[in-house]
């Protein structure tokens, strides 16, 4: 895992405002390479709003957004608002906007673990199916930076664990950033570097740990939200309670998680 | 009996001009759920006929201009985000369609066929307007192949393809003016109120029976041929307007679609109404 010092994309100061609505307020973020970072924020935070930013497809009022030159840019959408009514097979989604050879996009739904879905038609997928799709459509282009909008809103408990560890096995490959936005700190603590905490300003920022602790995560997610991550987090002794069956491995690979950014230098 | 089957292949002819160019279109106007956004600009249409009439130029001219003037306030209204999108679209559908009303209603000196421009009126299609049609027809379908790869982008997901590079607004502005002269050349066949579903119907028909979006354009194409082709005998033969016989039958082969069509299990939902 290689942190380069100039980061992949830094935006400094974001301002946006939708009519009277002051959505982001001076809003600092920055993502390196081989890095996880984790946004989150209850709905209507801006969490949206600044990915959006961040992608260049809002402007924002005032502030700064600064790629690394080059910078390859790779956007997982949190869902197709108009599967059903639209006849579209995975394959054709995959070169939606750019042509690709098919043994790329083999290799692509290999990596993600989807390979026999190339033909499937993408109104047919469940939710995990067509995150990892649309995993494998954005490692066409070979990001430098990859951005999962809520990545496992549509997917099952279980689902989200392995796609959190999904992501995280494509980072350790390629080296790439990744920014994932998230409503709740719960699964993004397994697979996360650093996480920053959003409601219009940053309210907190740093390792997940720290986060679940801040007095201010703690405001804007409630104490009971913050108990129970204590819980996740710190608890070995209840694994074998309805939520252990499950929690334990999250809570391992958050474990070697640990180790591995102890080795990196703090984050700012 | 010449006379009547003159008219017949002239209606004919037009029509299925009409709604082979409708079906791709249409396609857009339910995957992109843009119903009411086309009967907002069908309803601008009433005043490009008034339009036509005070500066005594061409109907379909008149249509055109004012149905594209109309679309372009919508897409630059739409950039701000001040006032909901089917909001405005309903202040400005029902202003324009009363203004029309209302300067028709002043001009004494035309008489105009109101319902004829409502709900279309076969009768009145001359040789002329085939040339318009077909001529039209093919410039449309001909900027629609320029830019169907990102406006089916944009259509499966916005921002996943203006991340990637994709034009949105010129893409947008252009569909939206290909829309516009869509209404434009079909309001004779099917009149202002019911040129939407001349848009939707065929195109939520084909929905069953396609497997990729190109295949739903052209089956949407042979079914709006086949709806209009069926409303048009059923308005010769029993003198009803031809633009709601030509949505009756449009309907008869949804319905026969819902029965017998479709080897995908999934019954596709209605697209929204306007």
């Amino acid at each position: 895992m290689k942190a380069d010092a100039a980061p992949l994309i830094d935006a400094a100061g974001i301002v946006m405002a939708f009519g009277s609505r002051q959505v982001l307020n001076g809003v600092d973020l920055a993502v390196r390479s081989g890095e996880i970072v984790a946004l989150i924020g209850p709905n209507g935070s801006g969490k949206s709003t600044l990915a959006r930013i961040l992608l260049g497809v809002l402007k924002p009022d005032a502030g700064i957004v600064t790629r690394r030159a080059g910078l390859r840019l790779g956007y997982v959408p949190q869902r197709l608002p108009l599967d059903t009514v639209l006849p579209i097979t995975v394959g054709r989604l995959m070169s939606l906007t750019n042509r690709v050879d098919a043994g790329k996009m083999t290799e692509a739904l290999t990596e993600v673990g989807a390979t026999d879905l190339a033909d499937a038609t993408v109104s047919d997928l469940s939710g995990g199916e067509l995150q990892r799709v649309l995993i494998a459509r954005a490692l066409l282009r070979d990001p430098d930076l990859l951005v999962l909008d809520e990545p496992t809103a549509n997917v099952d408990f279980n689902g989200q664990i392995s796609l959190y560890e999904l992501i995280r096995r494509i980072r350790d490959r390629r080296g790439c950033g990744v920014l994932t936005i998230s409503h709740d700190l719960h699964l993004v603590m397994s697979a996360t570097d650093r996480v920053i905490c959003l409601n219009a300003h940053i309210c907190c920022e740093g390792r997940p740990e720290a986060v679940s602790r801040h007095p201010a995560y703690v405001a804007l997610f409630g104490a009971r939200a913050a108990e129970n991550l204590a819980v996740y987090s710190h608890d070995h002794d209840h694994d074998h309670t309805l939520h252990g069956e499950v929690v334990p491995a999250a809570h391992d690979h958050a474990a070697e998680d640990s180790a591995e950014t102890a080795e990196n230098p703090p984050q700012p | 009996m010449t006379g009547i089957d003159n008219f017949l292949i002239l209606a004919l002819l037009g029509g299925i001009g009409v709604a082979v160019v409708a079906g791709p279109l249409g396609c857009f106007v339910v995957w992109r759920r843009m119903a009411y956004f086309g009967d907002s600009l069908a309803h601008s249409a009433l005043l490009g006929v008034t339009l036509g009439f005070v500066l005594s130029i061409n109907l379909t001219l008149g249509i055109a201009i004012t149905c594209i003037g109309f679309a372009v306030i919508i897409v630059a209204l739409q950039e701000q985000r001040r006032i909901a999108t089917d909001t405005l679209l309903g202040i400005l559908s029902h202003t324009a369609l009363s203004c029309g009303l209302v300067v028709l209603s002043l001009m004494n000196h035309v008489r105009v066929d109101l319902l004829g421009y409502l709900f279309g009126d076969i009768l009145a299609i001359t040789p002329g307007d085939i040339a318009i049609i077909y001529s039209g027809g093919a410039g449309v379908l001909l900027v629609l192949a320029g830019i169907w790869r990102p406006l089916l982008a944009l259509t499966v997901h916005e921002e996943l393809a203006r991340a990637e590079g994709v034009p949105a607004l010129r893409t947008r502005l252009i569909f939206t003016l290909l829309l516009a002269v869509v209404i434009a050349l079909s309001m004779k066949i099917v009149g202002i109120l019911l040129i939407t579903s001349l848009l939707i119907i065929p195109a939520a028909t084909a929905r069953r029976f396609a497997r990729s979006p190109e295949g739903m354009a052209l089956l949407s194409s042979i079914f709006g041929a086949l709806a209009v082709s069926g409303g048009l005998l059923i308005s010769l033969q029993w003198d009803t307007p031809s633009g709601p016989s030509v949505v009756v039958a449009a309907f008869a082969l949804f319905l026969a679609s819902l029965a017998f069509g479709g080897r995908r299990g999934g019954l596709a939902p209605p697209p929204a109404a306007g």
